[in-house]
């Protein structure tokens, strides 16, 4: 069974592979709006810490980290999550998606890894330079420790994004109509690239309950500092682990509810 | 024809957009509710005004004013920029690409109203629902900044309704000429996004412009992205002086002459180019 998923997953990413080689180009165009869009993200920080030397407590370079892993995540979620969501939204509104229901595989699955777009992945590289730049500035090398509990923070962050995009999707089986719903995604994602600390209040609480921006890109942050408690981390880990099922149980459900093109 | 008509049509392009004006609203208003859904969702996605406001005033809470800003006035400023991004937001540039795209816009060439026009009066219809949705927040920001926020000069209040109308079709002129790439290029919508980054840092949508250094400032008042958002939410709150104000809606004013020469500008042309199957 498992192996059965691999090697789908595996003839799934050869596909994506062949269709980005086609479209070579789009390295350059995406490297390029990679790079303006970094710039973008680092402004208003600056503007803040030319004013300020700390923010919460959070020192600029600290911040950075921050931006490093909300970049890194973006590129997750613009080359593999978005593109595939966006596509179920037009399956279940042209009532295509009888196509992928009738083969003999997960359609969840089917749908997730279907449209992914390698090219994205610069956006990958530029956090991972953000994040070497930040701690050198820093002066800190990480323990291996701290690396793999922020790795498997990260992890669990991109876990939390898939099931939340899920949860989102759902509700397509209602409402049909849900064009800008990639759009309502990337804005509130965007307030994941400040430290959490920032926040009071009841954005505090939205952000960490709610929308658990906080688990995204402040705890990783948090992990390579080696402030993060390990209850804290655990307490990150179980709230993706829940995301996931509610989010797979919320699946099932809205298919029940599926009208294909004919019905 | 045999019969004459009930009343004479108006021969001039113009005349023909404004007769059909009231038609079009009231099919705009209509498509508004019927797909609420995506309405509720659109104004989500505009709350990024409330989550600066949340930064900013914890900045100021921090450690006191910035650059004449307090923790109030970073509050009026962002709770102004969220109603005027309800009253300004434009989505044409997606339409109409996508109509290109799909062959669809030759519809609204065979129809005796120019496209911009009915394009122009969809985007408006939607304002009497985002009004509804966002005038009861305003109230409620009124009353927590005490009133003493909004300014009570009458001449800054009628510059900011004339810089909100200019911000509006600023908008909508350059959102259309973006669009209209479509019949010329492929990515129009990277062309959209690379706009939409320098309108939020140029605009003040994440930063008041006079907390940019000198340098950047002086430069951002020049550009058009400070009109669509910076320059209402300022006079709104009273932060500039009449001249600043007259010198503000000057440049505004300028942009979207020339703005609205480039859009019909480029939609003629592509109009002209285009080729849709049966077109």
């Amino acid at each position: 069974m498992a192996r059965r998923y691999f090697r789908l997953l595996s003839a799934q990413l050869r596909i994506a592979g062949l269709a980005s080689l086609q479209y070579r180009a789009d390295f350059y165009a995406d490297g390029a709006m990679s790079i303006f869009w970094l710039a973008v993200n680092v402004a208003p920080l600056l503007v803040v810490y030319q004013r300020r030397p700390t923010l919460a407590h959070w020192t600029l370079p600290e911040a950075l980290l921050v931006i490093g892993w909300f970049t890194l995540l973006k590129g997750v979620l613009d080359g593999a999550v978005n593109p595939c969501l966006t596509a179920i939204v037009e399956h279940i509104r042209k009532g295509t998606l009888d196509f992928v229901l009738l083969k003999p595989a997960d359609a969840q699955f089917l749908v997730s890894t279907a449209k992914i777009l390698p090219w994205r992945g610069v956006d990958v590289l530029g956090g991972g330079l953000v994040l070497v730049f930040a701690l050198t500035r820093l002066h800190r090398l990480p323990t291996p420790l701290q690396i793999g509990a922020s790795l498997l923070l990260f992890a669990a962050a991109v876990g939390l994004l898939y099931s939340l995009w899920i949860l989102a999707i759902s509700v397509a089986f209602w409402v049909v109509k849900l064009d800008n719903l990639a759009f309502l995604f990337s804005s509130i994602f965007d307030a994941a690239r400040w430290p959490i600390g920032v926040f009071r209040g009841l954005w505090r609480f939205l952000f960490t309950f709610v929308v658990p921006l906080a688990i995204l890109t402040t705890y990783p942050a948090m992990a390579l500092l080696g402030t993060l408690t390990f209850r804290t981390g655990a307490w990150a880990l179980a709230g993706a682990a829940f995301f996931a099922l509610l989010a797979r149980w919320v699946w099932t459900i809205a298919l029940l509810h599926y009208t294909s093109a004919s019905s | 024809m045999a019969t004459a008509p009930a009343e004479i049509p108006s021969r001039t392009a113009l005349g023909r957009a404004v007769r059909a004006l009231p038609t079009l609203l009231r099919v705009g208003v209509a498509e508004a509710v019927a797909y609420r859904a995506e309405f509720v969702i659109w104004l989500l996605t505009t709350t990024m005004p409330l989550v600066m406001l949340a930064l900013w005033s914890e900045v100021a809470r921090e450690g006191g004013p910035i650059g004449g800003y307090t923790g109030k006035d970073f509050t009026a400023y962002f709770l102004a920029a969220f109603i005027v991004r309800q009253l300004t937001g434009v989505w044409v540039a997606w339409d109409m690409n996508r109509e290109i795209r799909e062959g669809l816009i030759s519809m609204r060439l065979l129809r005796p109203v120019h496209p911009l026009a009915a394009y122009g009066a969809e985007n408006l219809a939607v304002l009497p629902m985002r009004l509804l949705l966002s005038l009861p927040i305003a109230l409620v920001a009124l009353a927590l900044t005490g009133g003493a926020a909004v300014t009570r000069d009458p001449l800054l209040l009628l510059a900011f309704a004339v810089a909100v109308a200019g911000a509006w079709l600023l908008g909508f002129a350059i959102m259309s000429a973006i669009g209209a790439l479509a019949f010329f290029i492929e990515s129009t919508l990277a062309v959209a996004d690379v706009w939409f980054g320098l309108f939020f840092i140029l605009s003040g949508y994440f930063v008041p412009i006079e907390l940019f250094p000198a340098a950047v400032r002086n430069v951002a008042v020049l550009l058009p992205f400070r009109a669509m958002l910076g320059l209402p939410v300022e006079l709104l709150i009273g932060r500039l002086g009449h001249g600043a104000a007259l010198h503000g809606l000057l440049i505004e004013w300028a942009w979207v002459a020339a703005a609205w020469a480039i859009a019909v500008a480029v939609f003629q042309a592509g109009a002209r180019r285009y080729s849709a199957y049966g077109a």
